[in-house]
């Protein structure tokens, strides 16, 4: 058969990238899903300002429990604040305290899992208070650091932090234990290769994919405990706009004007399913022999 | 057997000392003057001298974790700042309905879970899986009190069917008891079943490629005999587990599902005491929650030998 080669290509060439993405999103749809819903909510956050918002602390006595409408699209408080403007600006605190802990746990986790990892002494003590500290339920360590310190943004990732720690450092000490194991690091060891040089070569890159898929999942509990920290009025202080702040001043007109409470609750609860089923995609494309059991 | 259960009861001391030393270092690891803190903003140099003195800060540290352990071991843990009253005696007044809600929670979640879990895995890969596995996934991310709040919107505002909130003890009524606490339950137990069902599917779906299930099959059992005498009591082992470090969970969410349905219980005195910065009591509430959980994950470990016969220690 005569096929001309020009014909082809142009025939075939892009179908075939079309293909490929329409794969990827059958084969991931929870990556894409989650990713997409995340990347959303990203973009409502940096771009806060420019969605039609007005300054959330902006009071407005004469407007006070206003339903939604035309002119306050998610209501008014009791303050006579917009609940819209309030809600996308609580996407920043919600996103980077989500965000902050994530990071700030995983590498504390980190560096801590790689020293108890490989040091017998101080595994023994490291560890025994790690075991400790995971008896206690985060919530509760993350409101016994809050009720001591005074209410800011900075304390409240601190607080979450902490409480976060612990799981991190048994997960990279467990990697950890296993990959010493390995012949790879034993010939890097016995080549008299440094501790710190194999830990940075060998060890962290293969602590890095688990991480991740533990980053996403501390990310969402971390946005859930700041909400329950804000909500019981322990959290974000309350000139900050943030989602458990706006359900917690809702609270008590909860009956008349449940539409303040609803909001920032339908926010939360989407950016913490996006990021859930973000973590599960990952952990399903980075360790295949989990995926389709969990 | 006797032996492994006294070990592992030992070995819960150094971890509740860890919790022990933890509390106790609160006070002291925070920023500026714990007392002054306590104090609030508007106090004078006599109310923090006061507080000082009643917390027992002006003396050495060693001291001070002395005498507090000391206390502790007699189960004294210490006066309430604002009430002056003892905290063991507040945590008895308001433990009540705490267990009351913890347990319900408890029993409606694995009651509800553990055949969602076992019907997906027998039906995996079909749409009852897959609905398995969405509401696993919605009910892992929607926070307490976003549940909480449409419950009471839609079984309580708009239906009537239950109260919208409050507590009533037992001894007031079993019908009142029991509808109070039907939204605490689910409001609470949402993120614990949607974790135990995701548990007990793996676990069943492990169990039944194993060879004994298709034995099972072929010498032609029912599909029911199967499922539970023969896969699920295989399949116990993780799911005693999760239960067990699941209970994290219920204890950080008490303290929102009683804020919420103001219901008087430990959660409750918790929030009271962080608005009035009463620290005794939160230090209080710390441990006892910690020992709670020390005990349940005590208990799970000691039931693998009833659950899997296995196992011998």
């Amino acid at each position: 058969m005569a096929v001309i080669p020009g014909d082809l290509e142009l025939v075939a060439a892009p179908p075939k990238q079309r293909g490929a993405v329409a794969t990827y999103v059958r084969r991931h749809p929870t990556v894409v899903a989650g990713g997409g819903l995340l990347a959303a909510m990203l973009a409502i956050a940096v771009f806060a300002p420019f969605l039609g918002t007005i300054d959330p602390t902006a009071l407005s006595p004469a407007h006070r429990l206003r339903w939604p409408s035309a002119e306050y699209w998610f209501g008014s408080d009791m303050l006579g604040r917009d609940i819209y403007s309030r809600t996308i600006y609580g996407a920043r605190v919600s996103l980077s305290v989500g965000f902050s802990v994530a990071a700030l746990a995983t590498a504390l986790g980190l560096v801590i899992g790689l020293v108890t990892g490989f040091n017998r002494w101080v595994d023994a003590i490291v560890m025994r208070i790690m075991d400790g500290l995971m008896s206690i339920p985060a919530v509760l360590i993350a409101i016994a650091l809050m009720a001591l310190t005074r209410a800011s943004l900075q304390n409240v990732i601190f607080a979450i932090t902490v409480a976060e720690v612990p799981r991190v450092t048994r997960l990279v000490r467990s990697i950890v234990l296993t990959l010493r194991e390995q012949p790879f690091v034993e010939a890097a060891i016995a080549s008299g290769t440094t501790h710190i040089r194999t830990m940075w070569r060998h060890i962290v890159p293969n602590t890095l994919a688990t991480l991740l898929v533990q980053g996403t999942y501390i990310c969402a509990s971390a946005m859930i405990t700041e909400a329950i920290l804000s909500f019981i009025g322990a959290g974000t202080p309350p000139t900050i706009p943030s989602w458990g702040n706006i359900m917690a001043e809702g609270r008590a007109v909860f009956l008349v004007a449940y539409y303040i409470v609803l909001f920032p609750g339908v926010f939360l609860s989407l950016t913490v399913l996006a990021i859930n089923l973000l973590g599960d995609g990952l952990r399903d494309a980075l360790d295949p022999r989990l995926a389709r059991r969990l | 057997m006797f032996g492994y259960i006294v070990r592992r009861v030992l070995a819960t001391i150094p971890v509740m000392v860890v919790v022990a030393v933890f509390v106790f270092a609160l006070l002291h690891l925070s920023p500026g003057d714990p007392a002054a803190i306590i104090a609030g903003d508007n106090a004078t140099s006599a109310d923090i001298a006061r507080i000082r003195a009643k917390l027992g800060l002006d003396e050495p540290l060693l001291v001070q974790f002395g005498g507090w352990v000391w206390h502790l071991l007699h189960g004294d843990l210490g006066i309430s700042i604002f009430t002056n009253l003892p905290v063991s005696a507040l945590i008895v007044q308001r433990i009540g309905p705490t267990v009351s809600l913890t347990i319900s929670t408890l029993l409606v979640s694995i009651v509800a879970a553990i055949p969602i879990g076992v019907l997906a895995a027998w039906k995996a890969g079909t749409w009852i899986d897959r609905s398995v596995m969405i509401f696993a996934v919605v009910g892992f991310s929607v926070p307490i009190f976003v549940l909480a709040y449409i419950l009471i919107y839609a079984l309580a505002i708009a239906t009537n069917l239950l109260p919208v909130q409050g507590y009533v003890p037992p001894q007031d009524g079993l019908g009142p008891f029991l509808s109070h606490l039907v939204m605490p339950s689910l409001a609470l137990g949402m993120t614990f079943t949607a974790l135990i069902a995701r548990i007990t599917r793996a676990s069943m779906l492990d169990v039944l490629a194993q060879d004994y299930i298709r034995t099972a099959h072929a010498k032609g059992l029912s599909n029911e005999r199967v499922l539970l005498r023969h896969a699920l009591k295989n399949a116990a082992v993780p799911i005693a587990t999760i239960i067990g470090i699941g209970v994290a969970l219920l204890i950080g969410g008490v303290v929102v599902t009683e804020t919420v349905f103001a219901i008087p219980g430990l959660g409750r005195l918790t929030v009271d005491a962080i608005l009035r910065r009463d620290y005794p009591i939160i230090q209080g509430i710390i441990l006892i929650f910690s020992a709670a959980y020390v005990v349940v994950n005590l208990l799970v470990d000691l039931s693998y030998a009833i659950l899997d016969p296995r196992i011998r220690y």
